[in-house]
């Protein structure tokens, strides 16, 4: 047979997509900067939503952070807390509308710092919804301060010198802490700057909302990611920083997992 | 043999040239256009069309979910 020319445009025809944009998602532009991870979490949790057509069950609470803006691009019900009471709003949604599905979303200032004790009294509760922490070791929003996930050496800008920790104490590792805790269910740490990665990420929040259906307790969803505006560096570099000096100190992977049902 | 041949469409409007899908591209097909959209930024592009698999590795990458993937097989 002879070779068949095949144009674009033979390929272009709507029987042949494979991945569009999810319908989830609003038509507003993300206001993120240019390679940030919130785009990547925001559009895989929209995805998982739209598979399990729940649009109309989910309700997402929205942080202080970077993605303080979160319920401009999530088309579902969007609920916005103070700064770190995310999971205390969580609760009190989740405990007065047992049938929804709750999700918090929260970066590492917002839930490692301020947010400490709703974060870790939520999850030794075992209150029955996802929290999803996105952790990229700095304060974005204000202008690349320190965090409590800020590695060490790592320069912000409050430690220009890089973190020191004899002086500011060591990077604080969150989901390691709370996988120590009777009331959290599953408790994993991903990330979502390779394609694989972003594949296990969407797993992960699928098991996360399975397990929120089968009310086995509290789903704490790390994801690792980048802030190359604060890191001053440009998408790519930013992401291979990430791998050589994020990974090793927040190694990816599930820490605790429930037996399926 | 069945071959299996993609093309991508990069919503060029709002694409922010952050270039994460460039990497990410197993048969280096995508590159950063030396045009600018309305706001700036150099927006991706196909540079090499052909070896095009419709992987979708780009799009599940790209942080403003702006590239559609089409796939079709082609028998040979």
């Amino acid at each position: 047979m002879a070779e068949q020319q095949i144009t674009s445009e033979d390929i272009i025809q709507e029987e042949n997509l494979v991945f569009d944009r999810t319908s989830l998602l609003t038509d507003n532009v993300f206001h993120y900067c240019p390679g940030c991870g919130h785009g990547v979490v925001h559009r895989v949790l929209m995805e998982i939503i739209e598979e399990l057509d729940v649009q109309d069950k989910a309700i997402g609470i929205a942080p202080v952070g970077c993605s303080v803006l979160a319920y401009n691009y999530m088309d579902i019900d969007m609920q916005e807390a103070a700064h770190g009471r995310a999971p205390a709003l969580a609760t009190g949604i989740k405990r007065t509308m047992p049938d929804k599905y709750v999700f918090t979303y929260q970066g590492d200032g917002d839930l490692a710092a301020i947010g400490t004790a709703e974060t870790i009294h939520a999850c030794n509760r075992g209150e029955n919804i996802a929290i999803i922490f996105i952790n990229n070791g700095i304060y974005g929003m204000t202008g690349g301060q320190m965090a409590p996930t800020t590695l060490e050496k790592m320069k912000s800008s409050t430690t220009p010198y890089g973190r020191n920790i004899q002086q500011m104490g060591n990077p604080l590792k969150i989901t390691e802490l709370v996988a120590q805790l009777p009331g959290t269910c599953y408790v994993t740490r991903q990330v979502v700057h390779t394609p694989a990665g972003v594949r296990k990420t969407k797993r992960a929040i699928r098991n996360a909302f399975k397990y929120q259906q089968e009310e086995r307790g509290l789903s704490f969803i790390e994801v690792v990611s980048n802030c190359n505006s604060g890191w001053k560096m440009s998408p790519n570099q930013a992401n291979k920083w990430l791998e050589e000096n994020m990974l090793p100190y927040y190694p990816t992977g599930d820490l605790k997992k429930p037996e399926d049902k | 043999m069945a071959k299996v041949t993609g093309r991508i469409v990069v919503d060029t409007e709002r694409c922010k040239g952050c270039a994460v899908c460039v990497p990410s591209c197993p048969f280096d097909v995508i590159a950063l256009a030396d045009e600018v959209n309305s706001k700036g930024f150099h927006y991706a592009y196909m540079k090499n069309p052909e070896a095009c698999t419709g992987c979708t590795n780009c799009a599940l990458v790209c942080p403003d979910a702006v590239i559609k993937v089409f796939r079709k097989k082609v028998t040979a």
